[in-house]
């Protein structure tokens, strides 16, 4: 077969896939639906898709949606910045130096081991109920991943190239700039990742603890008043936004490692 | 000792290095001294494991000898345009980017840096390709690349690590006479490691053959061949008899 023929048959492939995802995705709303209508389930324990979806249209008209969607936003965004920076620095730090690695390394796995859901109470109590905890929770949570991968990222440059760059007599930043960087940037990509799917998890623990806005705030109040429709459209939207971001790293990650194999094929 | 020589541009001083192997130390050069002159081309020529990129990375300042020393005529290091064993060029560079790559490094303008590798490309024969990732690259042309990006910024020393070692007999061919004009056309000193005798002797103006491992100079070759070099010239009685006394000391 020509590549030509075989570039089409995975275009048709790619096409088909992406149709079968939808098919699916219709099916499982169908289920939902006739499991609402047929379960003989009380709508406080089971709405329907169109509940949910009145429901839905009434929290955007009034505002009430995007000013939590918004305040989780802000948490998450703020967090994921915070938690990547720090993680960038420290870990470039601790690429290059043994001992601080073998150092801090103690602390560093131990605080891994704390779940933060258990802590997140303890942080909200020292902070306050504001927007702060919340940043600092999501930070943490985003904080190892990338720290770990951008240790591994830097640690993983071949050798030759740094053969190659001292021979030009490259200074450190160039050698960082020219080399470091886009050398660990896919390890660096796959710790971004993660962080970016747990920043929300994150943001919604903190909220669930103590808040006063935000999406894991709606979903208490309307848990309270027996909105179930409401607890629904907040989970959609949570999960909406963490698709979102999954989505942006996913596209800069294609941005930046156009030169990888595997990601100009696709 | 080599007999001391009017223009050095380096004197290499009993280069001696032992790299640490966990029992006792892995001896790789004892004793190396040798001096290259300005413009001279000189290959180094000896068996697999002799040292003989270790001694280029020495020379680039990549490694520190364990004894001796060398010294450059200029005293600073020179300018260096190496080729390595591998070709290895940034994956994340296009080919044209990674011939760039030391212009930026000093500091050119990417425009201007473009115009200077575009003719290195078309003296490589890689036009059309400019713009490919390394990953597209056949090994003889990701090592043409490679050549390229170190003539690039116009070096005072070359060190080319078995340059043409991946290319095909053809291509090599052709890249021996590009070598010889931009050496005759720009006035480099270049040192370069072969496993080719008939390499050596077609390119280079003396040869230095190492030992067996810990690598010594076991013979310092003046290629006394007329240049311009031809082709014809490798079928001569002068040059039989220079290979065979190559072959002798490599044994
Ligand atoms: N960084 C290093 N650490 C430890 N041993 C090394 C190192 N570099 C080289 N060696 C050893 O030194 C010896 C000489 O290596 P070198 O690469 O210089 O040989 P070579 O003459 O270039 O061989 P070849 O012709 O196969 O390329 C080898 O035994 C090698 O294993
Ligand atoms: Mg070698």
């Amino acid at each position: 077969m020509d590549s030509n023929s075989l570039l089409k048959l995975r275009q048709t492939y790619n096409r088909t896939r992406r149709w079968l995802g939808l098919v699916s995705l219709a099916a499982g709303l169908l289920a939902w639906w006739l499991a609402a209508l047929y379960g003989g389930l009380p709508a406080f324990i089971l709405p329907s898709p169109s509940d949910v979806w009145t429901r839905f249209l009434r929290a955007l008209v009034s505002g009430e949606l995007a000013r939590h969607t918004g305040a989780t936003l802000l948490e998450v965004l703020l967090g994921l910045f915070f938690g990547t920076t720090f993680a960038i620095i420290l870990g470039y730090i601790l690429a290059k130096s043994r001992v601080l690695e073998q150092i801090l390394s103690p602390y560093l796995v131990a605080s891994q081991a704390v779940p933060l859901v258990a802590i997140a109470p303890l942080l909200v109590l020292w902070f306050g109920p504001g927007i702060f905890s919340k940043i600092l929770i999501v930070g943490l949570i985003v904080f190892f991943p990338v720290l770990v991968n951008t240790v591994f990222g830097i640690r993983a440059v071949p050798p030759a190239y740094y053969d190659l760059m001292r021979s030009l007599r490259a200074s450190r930043r160039q050698i960082l700039h020219h080399l470091e960087i886009p050398a660990a940037l896919p390890i660096f990509f796959g710790g971004l990742r993660i962080g970016a799917t747990l920043s929300v998890i994150g943001a919604v623990v903190g909220e669930l603890v103590g808040a006063n806005t935000g999406l894991g705030v709606l979903i208490n109040i309307s848990r309270g008043t027996f909105d179930t429709p409401m607890v629904f459209v907040a989970v959609f939207t949570l999960i909406v936004l963490a698709l979102c971001l999954y989505g942006i790293v996913a596209w800069m990650e294609r941005k930046f490692l156009i030169w990888q194999e595997h990601i100009s094929n696709n | 000792m080599p007999a001391s020589s009017p223009n050095p541009i380096l004197v290499a001083d009993k280069l001696t290095i032992t790299f640490p192997d966990g029992n006792g130390g892995l001896h790789a050069l004892n004793d190396v001294s040798f001096h290259v002159q300005v413009r001279e081309f000189v290959a180094v020529l000896g068996p697999s494991g002799s040292g003989k990129s270790t001694l280029l990375r020495i020379i680039a300042g990549l490694i520190a000898p364990t004894h001796g020393n060398y010294t450059f005529a200029s005293g600073q290091s020179p300018r260096i345009g190496m080729v390595f064993q591998q070709a290895n060029l940034m994956p994340w560079r296009t080919v044209i980017q990674n011939i760039m790559l030391p212009l930026e490094l000093q500091g050119m303008n990417a425009a201007e840096a473009r115009t200077h590798a575009q003719d290195l490309i078309e003296l490589v024969g890689l036009q059309g390709f400019e713009d490919n990732w390394p990953r597209d690259l056949s090994g003889g042309m990701a090592q043409r690349v490679a050549i390229a990006r170190a003539l690039i910024h116009d070096p005072d020393l070359l060190l080319l690590d078995e340059p043409f070692g991946s290319l095909d007999a053809l291509t090599r061919e052709r890249m021996w006479m590009e070598l010889s004009r931009i050496w005759q056309a720009r006035r480099k000193t270049v040192i370069m490691v072969t496993h080719s005798i008939e390499e050596a002797l077609f390119l280079s103006d003396r040869v230095l053959v190492l030992t067996q491992r810990p690598g010594n100079v076991k013979l310092d070759l003046k290629v006394d061949l007329p240049r311009p070099r031809k082709d014809e010239m490798r079928y001569t009685a002068h040059f039989g008899k220079l290979a065979g006394k190559l072959k002798d000391a490599i044994g």
